[in-house]
C-alpha cells in the first residue's frame, strides 16, 4: 500500500514537473468576451480565420460559469469576477457557437471565423 | 429543479460510467466495495477542495493552472489504469480459472485495488467539482435549497442507475472472456483520458495541436449529444479530435497493449495449462 502510494506519488510529480517546464506561449489575435447577467456580450464574436487566437473571458458576474464549446473542443471554468485565457486555432472559416454550462438557457454565444 | 438535475446528472453520469467499468475489472475481488466506496468518498472531498480554490488554481502558473491540473490527473488516471490493465493481463486468467472453481468468491485479491481507487476517486473529483461550482452558483444567486436538493437527487439517481445499467450490462459477458473483456475497455478507458488530457495542453498553448480538426463526425455523432458524451467518457470518442489527441490515443492504447502483451503471455499460460483441482 505505502509503495503504491509512493509510485503514485512519484508518477503525478513527474507529469506535473514535465508540464511545468512547457515552453511559452504566444497568439497573434486576441479577442475579449465578456459574461454579465449569464450571458455572452458580444454574443457574436468575429475573428480571423487561419490564425492562432488568444480568447480572454472575462466573468463580471459573482457566481461562477464554464465556457464550453462541442465546435471549438473548449471547457473551462471561470470564477465570479474571474478572468480566463483560452488559445484557439488556426480556425477554418465558419461559425462555431459555444455556451455557459452552467447557464445553458441564456448564455449563449457564436464565435465567427472569416 | 430540471435544470440543475441535468447538470448534476451529465456530470455524474461520467463519473458512475468510470465507476462502472472499474467494479467490472475488480469483480470478485474481496473488499472491493470499501476501496471504490473510499474512491469515491476521497473523490468527493477532494471535488469540494478543489471547488473552493478554483480561483487559486485559475490563476497559477500564468492562468493555464486549470489546465496544467486537468491534464495532470488525467495523466495520472491513465498511468493507474494501465498499471492495472498489465498486471490484469498476467492474473487475469487464473482469476477466471478460481472464479468458475469456487463459484464466484476469488481468494487470490492480489490486486492493484490501490491503483483503481485512485482512477475512481479523479473521476469522482473532476467531474464532481464542476458540481460543486455550479451549486455554489445556484445557490448565491438566491435558489432556494428544495430546487436545489431536489435536482442533486435527480441527478445523482439518474447517473447512478445508468452506471449500474452499464454494470450490470457487463456481468453479461461469458466468464471465459470477462477479464479480458474489461481489460480492454480499461485500455480504451485510458487512452481516451490521454487523449482528453492532451486537448487540455492544447487549449493551454503548451502542446501544438498537429491539426485542429483531422476530421469531423459532428453530423453523424455530436460531442454535445447523450450518447457522445458516453462514448467520450468511455472509449475517449470525439467529433472533432486534434491530431495530439490521436497522437496521445494512439501511443496510450499501444504501450498498454504492448505491457498486457509482453507481461501476460508469459505468465498466465502455465496456470492454464495446470490442471484445475
Amino acid at each position: 500500500m505505502i509503495t503504491a502510494i509512493k509510485s503514485i506519488s512519484c508518477a503525478i510529480l513527474l507529469i506535473a514537473g514535465a508540464l511545468a517546464s512547457a515552453p511559452s506561449r504566444a497568439a497573434d489575435y486576441e479577442a475579449k468576451l465578456a459574461i454579465r447577467d449569464h450571458k455572452f456580450d458580444p454574443a457574436e464574436l468575429n475573428v480571423p480565420a487561419g490564425t492562432k487566437i488568444k480568447l480572454l473571458i472575462e466573468n463580471q458576474d459573482a457566481t461562477p460559469e464554464e465556457f464550453e464549446s462541442n465546435e471549438l473542443n473548449r471547457e473551462k471554468v471561470v470564477v465570479g469576477k474571474g478572468t480566463i485565457t483560452v488559445y484557439l486555432g488556426p480556425l477554418d472559416a465558419g461559425r462555431y457557437p459555444f455556451f455557459g454550462d452552467f447557464h445553458q438557457e441564456t448564455a449563449q454565444g457564436v464565435l465567427v471565423a472569416k | 429543479m430540471l435544470g440543475t438535475g441535468l447538470l448534476v446528472f451529465r456530470e455524474v453520469l461520467e463519473a458512475a460510467l468510470i465507476v462502472s467499468i472499474v467494479c467490472a475489472a475488480t469483480r470478485g475481488v474481496p473488499a472491493r466495495g470499501r476501496w471504490v466506496g473510499f474512491g469515491v468518498l476521497a473523490g468527493v472531498l477532494g471535488a469540494i477542495l478543489v471547488a473552493c480554490f478554483a480561483s487559486v488554481i485559475a490563476e497559477a502558473v500564468s492562468g493555464i493552472g486549470q489546465e496544467l491540473f486537468n491534464a495532470t490527473v488525467l495523466l495520472a488516471a491513465v498511468v493507474m489504469i494501465a498499471w492495472h490493465a498489465i498486471w490484469m493481463a498476467s492474473h487475469g486468467k487464473e482469476l477466471a480459472t478460481q472464479m468458475k472453481a469456487v463459484g464466484g468468491a476469488v481468494q487470490a485479491g492480489k490486486q492493484p485495488l490501490s491503483a483503481l481507487l485512485v482512477v475512481v476517486a479523479i473521476a469522482v473529483l473532476r467531474e464532481g467539482s464542476e458540481v460543486v461550482l455550479f451549486l455554489y452558483g445556484q445557490a448565491a444567486s438566491g435558489a432556494g435549497a428544495l430546487p436545489i436538493a431536489g435536482g442533486i437527487a435527480l441527478g445523482v439517481v439518474g447517473g447512478v442507475a445508468v452506471g449500474f445499467l452499464l454494470y450490470f450490462g457487463l456481468l453479461g459477458i461469458p466468464m471465459r472472456y470477462f477479464f479480458s473483456a474489461t481489460n480492454w475497455l480499461m485500455l480504451l478507458l485510458a487512452a481516451g483520458l490521454a487523449s482528453q488530457a492532451a486537448g487540455f495542453l492544447i487549449q493551454a498553448d503548451v502542446l501544438p495541436a498537429f491539426g485542429n480538426r483531422v476530421w469531423d463526425s459532428s453530423a453523424l455523432l455530436s460531442n454535445g449529444s447523450l450518447m457522445g458524451k458516453t462514448l467520450h467518457t468511455l472509449i475517449g470518442y470525439d467529433a472533432q479530435p486534434a491530431g495530439m489527441q490521436l497522437l496521445f490515443y494512439a501511443i496510450t492504447a499501444s504501450a498498454i497493449a504492448l505491457g498486457m502483451k509482453l507481461w501476460g503471455g508469459t505468465s498466465s499460460r502455465p496456470n492454464l495449462s495446470r490442471p484445475t483441482a
